[in-house]
């Protein structure tokens, strides 16, 4: 049985859209997926109900409400608190009402509009199985002073007890916290109002709780957040002796009672408790000298440069300064008997603060690449010190060996990986990209390594990953393999490659977890329970996966073809394309792309979570958030300053007309001769009713219908960027090499969006009209699609092939294909051109071997071949 | 609708409920399955041209095949039952729109009730000292309101709780004029829909001002100890204990052996009665429960001794046998003990969480 809390409960307050301006903002986009993060981090950080709140003039809170529950019931981690259904409008609780499973509590009902509607709101609350929250309101208006704050919270308490019989201990009021110090001398005693009313409420109404938002009462010192947050936690601190169970509260925003300096403790004591006339004034006096950095002017605190060697060692790899690092490495090599002392004593303990700190999520990922970076730079200059005496190297925890796998040539996340391992004392053998497995298991016996780690961001590296396992199984490897990448996930681990291995496999989610992975896998004591578990967990899923009934119901592929989208050529004619054939950017202007980049994903690459530029103003990472974006934003000024890297593209244009799922190419617009044929799939998931199953052919005129055409695209950024990468490589500055990479990715990615822009409007200019801001861009508010072979609308990667002939894009772009589709530069994007108004992006999803035998005769190719390139999308 | 009077039935049950273990049925579906009826059975003379395959829609046969039915009834009630079950755990409009058959949900309940009704009544003339009790069954219907049926929208749902309120609101009304003396919604995976019974109930109660005893039994359907919907069984106790139930358990998905630790769980927690009908162990590869009635007595008889049980009867694989020898395993065990609990707010997601009230400093 669970222990009832006897504790303050913090109610989390930021799935609010009144009270946090990012998750408005998410939930006026429609982006739940990351609004669901919101509610994450709440139940991450301690919150143990969340309060939701809608409410807002130009929002549907009511859709969005049943949205958002809905949403996070398929979230275990959040799932497991209560919510708390926060609105003004009853139509909203009760559709959130039904919504949830588990027992709510609703926020709020009162007296305000009479004793009859109080009672039937009360009366099918208990019918849903909820608790309640009672605002001290009534036909009167909302109760400022003690008297009638008890006197309507006694009413409401008899009402609901005696007359509807709600159970006394489903009762929490909410006598209204009100600012106080707003210069109106009324609202003085606002915060004894409250605390008072609490001690009457909790001595003569049994077993009801009492509630509030705290942060209400410092309203009016808005903008100074160290006098904010001293008064909230001496309002706590009080309201809670009087009796107050819980409140709706930023548990970041709170200061230790005990911490607050006593000089504002006993003032802000003053105005809370309002001990004296002049408070207010007192507290005002000294409530600048406590703003501390109130946004201005920096001064450069060196005050650290006075403490010890090994201190400012500390401190310079915790705050990533890089500055001083070769002068303390020096003097403190003097100190020391022997140069690796330095590395094992005090960097390597500096080291350590920042793996607690980075585990404890005090620091985020760009911190700790700097760190890395400076740590490296001290390792530098002690090593030739280190050779002189012929020294053997400090004890690493473990080799590490990491490829991102054959055929594929993306390493940005492998690389961050690398660096956290490494800050954490492991050694990290990085075999770079496209690495063979035979090189893998050559390099791992070379090197005796302790664990392989295999990295990928395209689909057919999931087939690859398989066949390493399976390789080193062969071979005889007992070492644990990690897998990492975007397009892996513990699911595939465990079904695909876990079984093709008897050593450990584990799938390792982000660079976060790596050390955690590694240090387990590592250790004699642990060992053995982590793996256990691991393989009994990966057992678990696999027999669910087979287990399961199909999950995604199929249709056969006739039936899909059945119910494809009704695309209209009734009322939209396509327009021709300025030309037809090929036309090429050599060097286009970079800064163009500058102002097209999507700054978003940028932060996701590194592990910060959160929307641009909502991000740079996050409590929690904020800050990190500001730092990388100045030094991106540095960077790019000189990259394009300096040219460093040259953006080329190629754009094409073709008679086209839909056959069956295939869109076949025409030489020219007599369409006598035919020039290629681009295959596509079909959605051949069961539909509800009403939705189509999509396959991007359909957006294209069917043959005899209306002359239709069709486009594709390569677009680079990424020509240029291999000697700063070697520049960087060789300083030993992993921050900036991940830094150019990962702002290569972005420039390439605004190079297609601009690309497709200028498509619209003037190239194949059917939409020539079109005004949008940037952020409508990277919402995708506009007609016509582009989507890019090897994604979800069109997943098979080998359509690559054609795409490039079309174009000659090896020659006009100098961007290359791997054996396994992947592209290099690897900052470079290629795609598909549509343009009908009803185009639109989807997942092909699970297709069933109907279909890939289907695909296999139009592609002319053997099954084997079609199931290779089609294995991520086949059913199971 | 707290101050409601209890019934007769209810003071009735509650009575015998303190003096000894009561009886539930066991599996009607096993028992209907035994009997091989084919697609003519179920189709009967009223719907020998319907245009949807019907056999397996085993709510049907109280229309189509009473005699069955009440055979089945018959047996249990033979074994020693003090509780029989309606055959209508899937006869709401949600469930047969399978069948296309919607528009006789309501007769399917008002018929199915009935004729349990009559055998109990005979019985309880046959044995006066045992009185037989009809509970109306009400199943989790083939669709849930909290998971997602669309793996890439899991935010999708395919049904509103509206819906399903409605529905099952009108099979709650069948089962009533039919005659049930219990609402027993059972075999909950989706704590959600079991809510939204619940408020059909109680809103069939209002509208009828009448009150009947309600029994509410979850499905534990994973090892870990949670519902399909997630849910623990301490979770789904918070989410469920405002329709008061006369009973609350657990039924179904494993047998006696795996389900002791989650009844144990229940049986703790309970301010109510607590009723457990588990399968006859599980199945085997071929699908077959094959426990014998020695066995699921043997290991309920232990549950009884410990003092967890206060209503115990089977449900898949569990034949009139396994009644029969449940009934003798724990006739001679008191029932568990109810305990009051302290008014604290037991609030839920797919976890429980339980708060205090803090009291005020002097």
């Amino acid at each position: 049985m669970s222990k009832p809390i006897a504790q303050f409960i913090n109610v989390g307050e930021r799935t609010n859209v009144a009270g946090s301006a990012r998750f408005k903002k998410l939930i006026f986009e429609g982006d739940y997926e990351t609004a669901v993060e919101v509610a994450r981090h709440q139940v991450e950080g301690g919150a143990q109900i969340i309060d939701i709140n809608m409410d807002d003039a130009m929002l549907d809170a009511e859709d969005a409400m049943v949205k958002f529950l809905n949403r996070i019931a398929a979230e275990p981690d959040i799932a497991r608190v209560p919510v708390m259904i926060d609105s003004s409008k009853w139509p909203v609780i009760e559709a959130g009402l039904k919504c949830v499973q588990g027992k709510a509590v609703v926020n709020s009902i009162s007296l305000k509009e009479g004793k009859e509607p109080f009672v039937e709101q009360a009366k099918r609350i208990m019918r849903y199985g909820a608790a309640v929250v009672v605002m001290a309101f009534d036909e009167d208006g909302q109760a400022d002073s003690i008297e009638r704050k008890f006197e309507i919270c006694k009413r409401s308490y008899e009402v609901l007890v005696d007359e509807v019989g709600f159970p006394p201990e489903d009762i929490i009021f909410d006598p209204n916290i009100f600012a106080v110090a707003t210069g109106i001398e009324e609202h003085n005693n606002y915060g004894v109002d409250f605390i008072e009313a609490t001690r009457l409420i909790k001595t003569h109404l049994p077993h009801a709780k009492v509630s509030g938002g705290v942060s209400n009462v410092s309203f009016s010192f808005r903008g100074n957040n160290p006098v904010r947050e001293a008064m909230h936690s001496v309002f706590l601190y009080h309201a809670i002796r009087a009796g107050m169970d819980m409140g709706i509260v930023n548990a970041g925003q709170l200061t230790v009672y005990s911490d607050i300096p006593a000089e504002l403790k006993e003032r802000v004591e003053d105005v809370i408790l309002n001990r004296r006339d002049d408070a207010t004034e007192r507290l005002l006096d000294v409530a600048d000298e406590y703003k501390g950095q109130g946004g201005k002017k920096k001064v450069e605190d060196l005050s650290w440069r006075e403490q010890p060697v090994a201190k400012r060692m500390e401190h310079a790899l915790v705050k990533g300064i890089a500055d001083y690092i070769t002068e303390d490495a020096e003097e403190a090599r003097q100190q020391f008997d022997r140069p690796i002392q330095v590395i094992e004593g005090p960097l390597m303990d500096g080291m350590n603060v920042v793996g607690d700190l980075f585990g404890a999520g005090e620091m985020f990922l760009p911190q700790v690449v700097k760190s890395a970076r400076v740590m490296k730079q001290a390792v530098n200059y002690l090593q030739p010190f280190i050779e002189d005496e012929k020294e053997e190297g400090a004890a690493a925890k473990g080799k590490v060996i990491m490829a991102t796998v054959k055929g594929d040539v993306h390493d940005i996340g492998k690389n961050i990986v690398g660096v956290v391992l490494q800050c954490n004392n492991y050694e990290v053998i990085d075999m770079g990209v496209m690495v063979p497995w035979s090189d893998i298991l050559q390099a791992a016996n070379d090197h005796g390594a302790d664990i392989i780690g295999l990295s990928g961001l395209i689909t057919p590296s999931l087939d690859e990953m398989v066949t390493v396992a399976a390789e080193m199984e062969r071979a005889d490897f007992k070492v644990p393999l990690l897998i990492g990448g975007a397009t892996t996930s513990r699911v595939h681990t465990a079904v695909k490659i876990a079984p093709e291995y008897t050593g450990p496999v584990v799938h390792v989610l982000d660079a976060s977890r790596a050390v955690g992975v590694a240090s387990n896998l590592l250790s004699d004591d642990l060992k053995d329970k982590f793996v256990g578990d691991t393989k009994a967990e990966y057992d678990d899923i696999r027999e669910k996966r087979l287990a399961k009934p199909k999950v995604d119901r199929l249709v056969t592929l006739d039936a899909a073809r059945d119910n494809a989208a009704q695309v209209s050529f009734d009322e939209y004619t396509p327009n021709k394309p300025q030309f037809l054939g090929t036309k090429v950017f050599d060097d286009y202007p970079l800064q163009e792309l500058v102002e097209r980049i999507d700054w978003t994903p940028f932060f996701r690459t590194w592990e910060l979570a959160g929307t641009y530029p909502a991000i740079l103003d996050d409590e929690i990472v904020g800050e990190s958030a500001r730092s990388l974006f100045e030094d991106a934003q540095a960077m790019l000024t000189t990259i394009v300053e300096e040219n460093w890297l040259t953006a080329k593209a190629v754009v094409g244009f073709w008679p086209a007309a839909r056959d069956g799922d295939d869109v076949q190419l025409y030489e020219d617009d007599t369409r006598d001769t035919e020039l290629s044929k681009f295959h596509f799939l079909r959605q051949q998931v069961q539909k509800r009713a009403g939705r189509s199953n999509d396959c991007l052919a359909d957006f294209v005129a069917p043959k005899g219908g209306p002359a239709d055409y069709m486009g594709g695209f390569v677009v680079t950024a990424g020509h240029g960027i291999d000697e700063h990468v070697e520049r960087y490589k060789a300083a030993s500055d992993d921050y900036n090499e991940i830094l150019l990479k990962a702002l290569a990715d972005r420039l390439a990615e605004a190079f297609a969006e601009r690309m497709h822009e200028r498509v619209r409007t003037e190239f194949w200019g059917f939409a020539a009209d079109e005004t949008l801001s940037n952020e409508d861009l990277i919402k995708e508010r506009y007609q016509g699609i582009r989507p890019a072979p090897g994604y979800p609308a069109c997943p098979d990667h080998s359509e690559k092939v054609e795409l490039f002939r079309l174009l000659d894009a090896s020659e006009t772009t100098g961007v290359a294909l791997t054996n396994s589709y992947a592209m290099l530069p690897t900052a470079a994007v290629s795609g598909f051109y549509f343009a009908h108004p009803e185009a639109r992006y989807f997942g092909v999803g699970k297709i069933d071997k109907d279909q890939l035998q289907d695909y296999a005769n139009r592609r002319g190719v053997d099954t084997d071949t079609a199931t290779r390139w089609l294995r991520p999308n086949l059913a199971d | 609708m707290s101050t409601h009077q209890p019934s007769t039935v209810e003071a009735q049950l509650a009575k015998l409920a303190d003096e000894r273990i009561l009886i539930m049925d066991g599996a009607m579906g096993t028992m209907i399955q035994k009997e091989k009826l084919q697609e003519a059975d179920y189709r009967g003379e009223r719907f020998k041209d319907w245009h949807k395959d019907l056999k397996g829609n085993n709510d049907l046969l109280v229309l189509t095949k009473p005699s069955v039915i009440r055979k089945i009834h018959d047996a249990f009630l033979a074994a020693g039952a003090d509780i029989i079950e309606t055959d209508t755990f899937n006869a709401t409009g949600v469930s047969m729109a399978d069948y296309d058959m919607q528009e006789i949900v309501r007769e399917m309940n008002v018929e199915g009730a009935k004729l349990a009704r009559e055998i109990a009544d005979e019985w309880t003339e046959k044995t006066p000292d045992k009185p037989r009790f009809v509970a109306g069954s009400i199943g989790p219907m083939n669709q849930s309101l909290s998971v997602s049926p669309d793996v890439d929208n899991p935010g999708f749902r395919s049904v509103s709780f509206d819906e399903v309120m409605a529905s099952y609101k009108e099979q709650v009304e069948g089962l009533i004029e039919g005659g049930v003396d219990i609402i027993l919604i059972e075999t909950i995976f989706d704590t959600l829909n079991a809510k939204a019974a619940i408020f059909a109930t109680e809103e069939v109660f209002e509208e009828q001002g009448i009150r009947l005893p309600v029994f509410m039994s979850c499905t534990i359907t994973d090892m870990s100890g949670r519902n399909l919907s997630g849910q623990t069984i301490e979770a789904f106790w918070h989410s469920v204990r405002h329709v008061k139930p006369f009973a609350v358990g657990l039924n179904c998905a494993f047998g006696a052996e795996l389900l002791r630790p989650h009844a144990v769980t229940i049986a703790a927690i309970a301010d109510t009665r607590v009723c457990v009908y588990p399968n006859a162990g599980l199945p085997n590869e071929m699908g077959e429960y094959d426990e014998t009635p020695e066995v699921t007595a043997g290991l309920l008889k232990g549950w009884a001794e410990e003092g967890i049980l206060n209503i115990v009867g089977g449900c898949c694989g569990t034949t009139p046998e396994h009644i029969g020898a449940i009934a003798d395993a724990v006739a001679m065990h008191a029932p568990r003990a109810v305990q009051g609990t302290d008014p604290v707010m037991r609030l839920s997601g797919i976890d429980p969480v339980s708060i205090s009230t803090l009291k005020a400093a002097e």
